[in-house]
């Protein structure tokens, strides 16, 4: 369980880490907690000459909810996200989530820029994100831009940024109405065998707006527009929510793995969705 | 590849050591420092045996490469109690069977230190979710839980008589 050699380097601020990213192209990785990265290092599945730990970039860290704005700071950890009062308040859903995701330790270390970076369909912030409708801001040797997270991801692994570029902050609108984050694991420290994430707005007694994100359940994270299109207009009765289930249903891809066959997966989801909407509709 | 100038405080002093980039903490704290306390029960991340304290978070030192570990500071079991004077976790391991074969006690009782310095009076449930990332073979749980709520008590009890 030794990784093989390479170069560490630590720059203090984003425009030397890209920098750095340039010079040795792809043989330099980036790294923030190393909780995804070290473990695989470790079993020698990737190679990596250059590792550049961001720790030390303070520009990357902090929460800052402002208005109805929120952006946080990619190397911020799961443990600040659990801790952080005005967050958990203007954002209560992220809140939710980081409890369920890994363990203590794990969340000690686990970035919020490296659990949407990554690109695993096993982790549970990017369909967190596209559920809140997030941007991602990255930055490159040609300066900054903009991603969508509904248009971040490509492939398992596979996403928008560029190789040279590093994702330096999430931001998205503070959620109205109801939320809920239901995962479906076999223990503590899993990755979901089925997660839902779920927002729903209601007026009087109708619901006006709901997006609805799954997690796990193909190679990438899957925002189902259809499934939230199914809740709107109505009161939330079974034949809507039935017909959000199916929605979600047909957009999702499961593979049989150790975490069970494919039918028992779309059991799990359909099961992790109507808890999510259920809850979210009492919150709203 | 060179070899990296490390510099930490560990357990309270000052050390320094140099280290491969790729080797892990645990591996610099046992085999360089000679700090076995920590040990090595999955190597995978996911039992908790090698858990130090680095900066005021609990981490998984077979998953921390030492050099991220540069300039930290750093405390093991080592560092909380000695056979003389034990910290009061350890007395209340003892005290309530908190542990069988040991093996996973540095790491249950470095945990839970950092879990009582951020929440000192916590609920069975709280202290059962906070110690959730570290696993034992033989215990079940139930006197671990016991003599963390009993520490608790106990220094909740000793600061208020130093009030
Ligand atoms: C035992 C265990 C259980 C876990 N359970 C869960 C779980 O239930 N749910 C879950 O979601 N996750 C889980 N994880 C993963 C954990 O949350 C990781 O910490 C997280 O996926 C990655 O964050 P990191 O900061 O550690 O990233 P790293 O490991 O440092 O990086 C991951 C990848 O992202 C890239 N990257 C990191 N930061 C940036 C950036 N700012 N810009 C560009 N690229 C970047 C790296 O190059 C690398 O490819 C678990 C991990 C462990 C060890
Ligand atoms: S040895 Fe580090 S978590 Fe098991
Ligand atoms: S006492 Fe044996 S593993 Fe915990």
């Amino acid at each position: 369980m030794i990784p093989g050699s390479f170069e560490y380097h630590r720059p203090d601020s984003v425009s030397a880490a890209v920098k750095l990213l340039a010079e040795h192209g792809d043989e330099a990785r980036v790294m923030a907690g190393g909780h995804s990265l070290v473990p695989l290092m470790k079993m020698r599945m990737t190679d990596i000459d250059h590792l550049i730990d961001l720790q030390a970039i303070g520009d990357l860290k902090g929460i800052s909810v402002d208005g109805g704005k929120i952006r946080i700071g990619a190397l911020t950890t799961q443990h600040e996200l659990i801790n952080d009062k005005g967050l958990a308040k203007a954002a209560p859903i992220i809140h939710e989530a980081s409890l369920q995701i890994a363990d203590p330790q794990v969340r000690y270390m686990g970035t919020i820029g490296g659990n949407v970076a990554n690109g695993d369909p096993g982790n549970d912030m990017p369909g967190l994100m596209q559920c809140l409708d997030a941007t991602y801001e990255v930055e490159g040797p040609s300066g900054k831009r903009e991603i969508k997270a509904r248009d971040f991801y490509e492939a398992a692994y596979f996403t928008a940024l560029g190789e040279d570029e590093i994702l330096t902050a999430v931001e998205f609108d503070a959620p109205k109405g109801g939320y809920a984050y239901e995962k479906m694991k076999r223990k503590i420290g899993d990755y979901a065998t089925a997660a839902a994430a779920v927002l729903i707005e209601m007026d009087g007694g109708k619901c006006t707006s709901a997006s609805i994100a799954m997690t796990n359940l193909s190679d990438t994270p899957i925002y189902s527009e259809a499934a939230g299109q199914a809740l709107v207009g109505s009161s939330l009765g079974d034949d809507a929510v039935s017909a959000a289930v199916k929605a979600m249903d047909e957009a999702i891809n499961p593979a049989e793995d150790n975490r069970g066959p494919v039918d028992f997966k779309r059991h799990v989801a359909g099961v992790m969705l109507r808890r999510a909407i259920a809850r979210a509709a009492e919150r709203a | 590849m060179s070899k990296i100038h490390l510099k930490m405080k560990v357990n309270g002093k000052q050390v320094e050591t140099l280290a491969d980039s790729r080797e892990l903490l645990i591996h610099v704290l046992r085999e360089e420092l000679g700090i076995t306390g920590p040990h090595i029960g999955c190597e995978t991340s996911h039992c908790g045996a090698c858990t130090v304290d680095m900066d005021g978070k609990s981490v998984k030192s077979c998953t921390v490469f030492a050099a991220q570990a540069n300039g930290a500071d750093v405390t093991t079991i080592e560092g909380l109690g000695t056979p003389d004077e034990l910290h009061v976790l350890q007395t209340m391991f003892k005290e309530h069977h908190g542990l069988q074969c040991g093996f996973c006690t540095p790491g249950m009782i470095t945990r839970a230190y950092r879990l009582l310095q951020e929440n000192p009076d916590p609920t069975e449930e709280e202290v059962r979710f906070g110690m959730s990332g570290n696993l034992c073979r033989c215990t079940g749980y139930q006197n671990i839980v016991k003599a963390i709520l009993a520490a608790a008590a106990e220094m909740n009890a000793a600061k208020e008589a130093a009030q």
